[in-house]
């Protein structure tokens, strides 16, 4: 446990500064994934996740910014890091997976140009070598006949076909950490097992740190180590997965649990967390989860702090579901 | 692919009846291309003469039927004026029009490409709005006002460049152009310059259209999140995307250009078919006009047909079988 982790994010601060104001997408957001781990981020739409990892990638687009804390690769600050050793760093050590793989690749382009390229961009090696070692990776994420699916282009794969390609782009490297934006949302549900299942396989199998990102709560159950939940830029609630999944303690995240047919829950009636994610640009004072919350009182008018209210398991919230936590 | 090409070229037999008919009725309205061409001292007689040797004695249906009766074999009249065959007259001149055109896209390209690309990158910066704002005066100045203009200043001025002509022209390889004389170059500046400021302003605004729409693509960032360098981002992901439709655009209005010069031609006295056309026009020399027509239709309809081959080519995701229209 002594070594440096793969990925520390401290007091991560990345926001929008649009013309109606500035839009905190993520405030004050810490985390870290070690070696080996598979942390889940979870939170409804628009709660700050893409723009979490495009902040660890250094591809925040302007007007967006990141204005405060770390993110430590391997102990090295990429807030501060410069545009050349990002970019070097991109691709090879940390690479992401978007969420809808229809507008991931270059229409335009051969899935074999897309697939050298980013070799070439790191590593100095022929074309030739670069095409055997596209088709390998295509191979190993489950593509028949790589070598002749090469010369297709995008439009000529399925969705599910294309987010393998994107995977096999993103493993090409074998890097130190994937981010992987909700890459199964877009698919239908045998494709989203099939993938899950094999990006979680290559990341065991070597070592890659992950971060997966999904507002879906179940998805995370058989897959994470960890769990962060986000909530309008914040976390809410963070810890090992059995704990936040079994004894959640934020009332969001047991509104998820309740708005998804889990594996202890299953035929329960599905329950919809009530209300709309507030606009960020318009939060209401304390809790941005008040508007919602059924346990909001007058005392949640002021933010609570993250704490850690059981041993590893953390939230933010002035009455938290500790009945529950039996700790 | 052939039932397309068919398709296509049914379509311009027609939109070619209509407008040879239009021409007709045209002249027909507009006056006697007999009064033009006798002699003001002439008789009654010799009117009579020269209206039954241009055929032009005989009622109007009768005039198209017969034309229609010898273009189908090929034959499209001879001028009025010069006694030649029409179509004779359009392709001598056709070579200097063409030769503009050309030139004036190519520099259209090489010019507002890069522009539009620069401002597409930074379109809050100075320079970004400076050149958005010399395409719309780019835009919206008359072309025979900028050609006046460059002629007092580069010619009259200056006295750098020739202000009319074609100047020397050359032959390689069996091509005729003033591009491969000195001199013919320096007399092409001017002109094509003038013909490209449209066709520039316009790529400027496509190209910088396309950057900012293709930037905000999900595979521009994770082009960018492959590590690939900025050079490369710009100049392949986003470039092969903005081309499909500038290249489109630019085939298209290669025959726009070709209209354009008429003005180009008229003021820089380039001898092209479009200074051919407003003389044939001002004569009432209604076969040449006809041919000239059928020229520029017959350039627009194969451009039409390269531009869509290209578009395929551009485009992977288009086939040609499957377009409508
Ligand atoms: N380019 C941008 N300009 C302005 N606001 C943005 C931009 N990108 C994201 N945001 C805002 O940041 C917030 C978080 O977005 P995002 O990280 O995409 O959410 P999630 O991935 O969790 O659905 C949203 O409110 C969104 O509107
Ligand atoms: S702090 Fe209050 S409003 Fe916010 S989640 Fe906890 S109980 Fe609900
Ligand atoms: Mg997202």
């Amino acid at each position: 446990m002594s070594e440096t982790p793969t990925l520390e994010v401290r007091n991560l601060q990345t926001h929008f500064f649009t013309r109606e104001g500035v839009l905190k997408a993520v405030d004050d957001v810490s985390f870290t994934v070690r070696a080996g781990e598979i942390m889940g981020l979870v939170g409804e739409s628009g709660s700050g996740k893409t723009v979490t990892g495009f902040s660890v990638l250094g591809l925040v687009d302007p007007p967006g910014r990141i204005v405060g804390g770390s993110i430590l690769f391997k102990g090295e600050d990429l807030a501060h890091a410069g545009e050349e050793r990002l970019r070097a760093l991109r691709g090879s050590r940390i690479a992401m997976i978007f969420q809808d793989p229809m507008m991931t690749l270059n229409p335009v382009l051969r899935v074999d140009t897309q697939m050298t390229e980013a070799i070439l961009a790191h590593e100095q090696v022929s074309e030739r070598a670069a095409r055997a070692r596209a088709a390998a990776a295509l191979a190993m994420v489950g593509i028949a006949s790589p070598e002749e699916r090469l010369l297709a282009y995008p439009h000529q794969f399925s969705g599910g076909m294309r987010q393998r390609v994107a995977i096999a782009i993103a493993m090409l490297h074998r890097p130190d950490l994937i981010i992987a934006d909700e890459p199964t949302t877009a698919l239908d549900v045998t494709i989203q097992g099939q993938i899950l299942y094999e990006v979680q396989k290559l990341c065991r199998e070597t070592g890659t740190a992950l971060v997966w990102v999904t507002h879906d709560l179940t998805v995370v159950a058989g897959l994470a180590d960890t769990v962060s939940v986000m909530y309008a830029g914040k976390i809410v609630e963070q810890g090992r997965v059995d704990d936040v999944l079994d004894r959640p303690l934020h009332p969001y995240t047991n509104g998820l649990l309740g708005s998804v047919p889990s594996r202890n829950r299953r035929g329960q009636k599905l329950r919809q967390i009530p209300g709309m994610t507030p606009s960020l640009l318009r939060l209401p004072q304390g809790c941005a989860f008040r508007s919602r919350c059924p346990r909001a009182d007058q005392a949640c008018t002021e933010m609570p702090a993250l704490a850690e209210l059981a041993p590893g398991h953390l939230a933010r919230c002035v009455h938290p579901h500790l009945e529950t936590a039996g700790a | 692919m052939l039932v397309f090409i068919i398709r296509r070229l049914l379509q311009s037999l027609l939109a070619l009846a209509v407008m040879s008919l239009l021409v007709f009725v045209g002249v027909y309205l507009i006056g006697d291309p007999v009064a033009i061409l006798a002699s003001p001292d002439a008789t009654e007689v010799d009117r009579e003469q020269i209206a039954r040797a241009l055929g032009l004695d005989r009622p109007l249906w009768e005039q198209y039927a017969v034309f229609v009766g010898e273009a189908l074999r090929g034959n499209f009249g001879k001028s009025f004026v010069f006694g030649q065959p029409a179509m004779g007259l359009i392709f001598e001149r056709m070579g200097a029009t063409v030769e503009l055109a050309l030139v004036a896209t190519v520099v259209s390209i090489l010019v507002g490409l890069p522009l539009g690309i620069y401002a597409g990158l930074r379109p809050d910066g100075i320079a970004g709005r400076s050149i958005m704002a010399g395409s719309i005066l780019g835009f919206s100045l008359p072309t025979f006002w900028v050609g006046l203009m460059l002629i007092m200043i580069f010619a009259v001025q200056l006295g750098l460049l020739p202000a009319s002509g074609r100047g020397q022209v050359g032959s390689f390889l069996g091509l005729h152009s003033s591009l491969f004389t000195l001199n013919g170059i320096v007399h092409l500046i001017l002109p094509a310059t003038t013909l490209a400021l449209v066709r520039a302003a316009t790529t400027i605004r496509l190209a910088r259209a396309g950057v900012r729409e293709v930037l905000h693509m999900d595979y521009v960032k994770f082009a960018r999140a492959k590590g690939l360098p900025e050079r490369r981002v710009i100049g392949v992901h986003v470039l092969k995307n903005i081309m499909i439709p500038i290249v489109t655009v630019t085939g298209l209005e290669i025959g726009s250009v070709i209209a354009f010069a008429v003005v180009t031609e008229t003021i820089y006295a380039w001898p092209g078919m479009g200074k051919l056309l407003i003389d044939s026009i001002v004569n009432l020399d209604r076969p040449v006009v006809v041919a000239y027509l059928i020229v520029v239709l017959f350039i627009l309809v194969m451009l039409n047909l390269i531009v869509d081959i290209l578009y395929s080519v551009l485009d992977p995701r288009v086939r040609l079988g499957e377009q409508k229209g």
